[in-house]
Formats: C-alpha cells, structure tokens, sequence
C-alpha cells in the first residue's frame, strides 16, 4: 500500500494514471450533474413552506459541504507537507485553495439570494454566515501566502501551517447552529436520526453532492497536472511526453 | 517513521491542539456575544440589557396576530414554549412569518414589556417536506432555543 501510494506521488507516474481517469471522471460528473439538476429542479416537490424557492439548495448546499470538505483535505495535505515533505502533498494543499475559494463564495452568494425572500435580509452576523465567510477569509489568506513568497517550496509550507491552524474553524461552522443560538438553521441531513427531509427531495442533493465532489477532482487532476509539467519542465520525463506527443 | 518525521509530526499535533484550546477559550468567553438572539425565558428573567437595541427569537403563538388600527401596525405573542412575550412591528414581514412559525424580531423592550421591533427576521426550520406530507402530519414542533 505504502509502496503503491509513494509511486502514485512520482510525477511521471502521477500524470499519466491522472491522464487516464480524467475522461471517465468527466462522463460520470455529466450524468450526475444532470440527474442532480433534472432530479432537484423538476421530479422533487414544491417545499410545504418555501414553495419552489428552496431549490437553490440543491446548489447552496453541496457547495456549503464542499467548502468544508475541500479546507480538511487542504489541512491533511498540509500535514502530509509539513511531516513527510511530499511534493505532490504541497500541489493539492496549494491548487485546492482557489477551488474551495469559489465553492465557499457559491455557498454564500446563494444563501445570500435565498435569505432575502425567506428570512427577509441578505445578510446577517449569526455565527454560521460569520464563520463561513472567515473561512473564504482562510482561503484567500492560503491563495496570497502562496503568490507572496518566492520560494515555492517554503511558501507551501507557510500555506500548510496557516491551513492547519484555520482547521480549527471547520467544526466552528458545523457546529455553530448547535452551539449557538443563529438565525440560519440547524442541520437537516448530517444529524444523528432521521433526516429530517423528504426522500424525494433527499435523493437529489444526494446525487449533486456527489457531482460537485467529482468536479473538485476533475478540477484539482488537472491543475495538479499543470503545475507538474510547470514544476518538472527540465526533467527526462516531460521532455519523453513531449517526444511521444509529437510523434 | 523515522524520528525527524516523529518530531514534526509532535509539533504539528501541538500547534493544533494549542490553537483548538485557545478558540475554544475565547469562544467560551464570548459565548453570550455569539448569540444572535435572546429567547423570551431570558427577556422575561430580564437579562438583555435595559434599553438596548437586541433580538428576541421564538414562535409565533398561533391565534395572537393582531392588527391594531388595521394598518401596518402588527402585534403578536411569541412564546419558546415557557414563557410569552408580546411584539408589535410596524412595517412589511417576510414571506414566511405565520403563525407557529420561528421568528427573530430586533428592537428594544418598552417599560410596559412590550417588544417594540424594528425589523422581524422569520426563522427557517430544517424540515423540507412536500405540501401533502406536511398536511397530514401538521404536529406542533417546539423550536430549539440556545444550548
């Protein structure tokens, strides 16, 4: 296992198996992306409540889970950079950020839109809007650092040290319609019992869930490619690429 | 694991774990800071502070919405399932304010105890069910009001 994952982080080794997966993660992002849009928008019901406004959660929501998701496997691959050195490590934590930047923004963009027909105000200081734009903050704090420092070896691990204490803010924002009393309400799916949502209206975010994790890692894959040959300009393998392109 | 990566490994786990300790401590010390509304137990025990701006969170009893005048001028009770208060708005509610449905309202408590609110947020809870679903079941829910 070991020895599989050390030759998985090998850039030659990495960019071609990548290349490989890359199509068949496209075709199945497509088809969930569909299902997930024609399952959320058309076949679930109008909300009891809401009518046909709580649609946009089939966006807001994985993005929300998206932007949590994407900041953990920043913070893990920053431990990975600060323990063991990995190269590879360094390219996730750096190349994740602008990703989860943009889902972070789409989660509160969307929230934004919906709160003011529904709560009746774009915006609130409640401590779960709060600590979600803190972390668009984190986000954009590992985007600067990076692009700040010369050094790109030592800038990743600058951006690895700043993920890794931005990690305490992840259970903040899941946690804060707990702990705290807040205008945005508390969790619907990820709560012990039953969820507390329709099962045709659950199947859907199900499925654009999985969609939105499936283009984090189309989109990671081919950022992490570029910045490879980028990285690797001068070494034997990317010069045998370029041969093997052009014949 | 070699002992270089053992080290590191130990002060990464410790700069968490100090981090995690610190937040954890500001937030405790912030805590009534933090949040957004006070219930109407804590208003009727008087612990919002006296003519203050603040907001008060519950549910709308069903049954209380009056309108006084028949303008734009409402008034109703909202309750967290121990104590009662009564609020009285004047201006335009959000799409979702009916009654038994969770609202927060911002204004200052008059001496007669009456909330006079400025603005009323309505308090999204999280069930998503269709109109069919939600008519047959039609049970009173209580609303979570703070840890």
């Amino acid at each position: 296992m070991m020895n599989f994952l050390h030759r998985l982080a090998s850039p030659p080794h990495f960019y071609r198996i990548s290349g490989r997966l890359l199509p068949w993660l496209g075709a199945a992002f497509a088809l969930l992306l569909v299902a997930g849009l024609v399952g959320g928008l058309y076949l679930a019901p109008p909300d009891y409540q809401q009518g046909d406004s709580f649609r946009i959660m089939y966006i807001h929501v994985p993005s929300a889970w998206m932007s949590l998701f994407i900041y953990m496997v920043m913070a893990g691959a920053g431990l990975i950079v600060l323990v063991w050195r990995i190269k590879l490590a360094e390219l996730v934590a750096v190349h994740s950020a602008p990703i989860g930047a943009s889902f972070t923004f789409l989660a509160l963009v969307t929230g934004s839109l919906w709160g003011k027909p529904m709560w009746g105000t774009w915006w609130v200081w409640d401590a779960r809007l709060t600590s979600e734009l803190i972390l668009l903050f984190l986000y954009l704090g590992v985007i600067g650092l990076y692009n700040a420092i010369e050094d790109k070896r030592a800038a990743a691990r600058a951006v690895a040290i700043l993920a890794l204490v931005g990690v305490v803010n992840i259970p903040i924002i899941h946690y804060s319609v707990v702990w705290w009393n807040t205008l945005h309400q508390g969790p619907t799916v990820t709560r012990f019992d039953k969820p507390a949502i329709a099962t045709s209206m659950l199947i859907p975010l199900l499925i654009m869930a999985l969609a939105f994790n499936l283009y984090y890692f189309i989109a990671l894959l081919m950022r992490l490619r570029l910045a490879l040959l980028e990285r690797e300009a001068g070494a034997r393998w990317v010069a045998n690429l370029l041969a093997e392109e052009e014949a | 694991m070699t002992p270089a990566r053992k080290k590191r490994l130990m002060l990464v786990g410790l700069m968490i774990f100090g981090v995690g300790v610190a937040v954890a401590l500001a937030l405790r010390a912030f805590n009534s800071n933090l949040m957004f509304f006070y219930s109407p137990t804590q208003v009727v025990a008087g612990e919002p502070p006296k003519g203050a701006l603040f907001r008060v969170g519950g549910m709308v009893v069903k049954g209380s919405i009056q309108r006084p005048g028949g303008g734009m001028t409402v008034r109703f009770a909202l309750t967290d399932n121990r104590n009662t208060i009564t609020v009285q708005y004047t201006g335009i509610l959000p799409d979702l304010f009916r009654e038994g449905q969770g609202i927060v309202a911002k204004g200052r408590l008059r001496p007669d105890g009456v909330f006079v609110a400025d603005e009323v947020l309505a308090k999204h809870d999280e069930n998503y069910m269709p109109p069919e679903v939600a008519g047959i079941l039609k049970k009173p829910k209580g609303m979570r009001t703070g840890p």
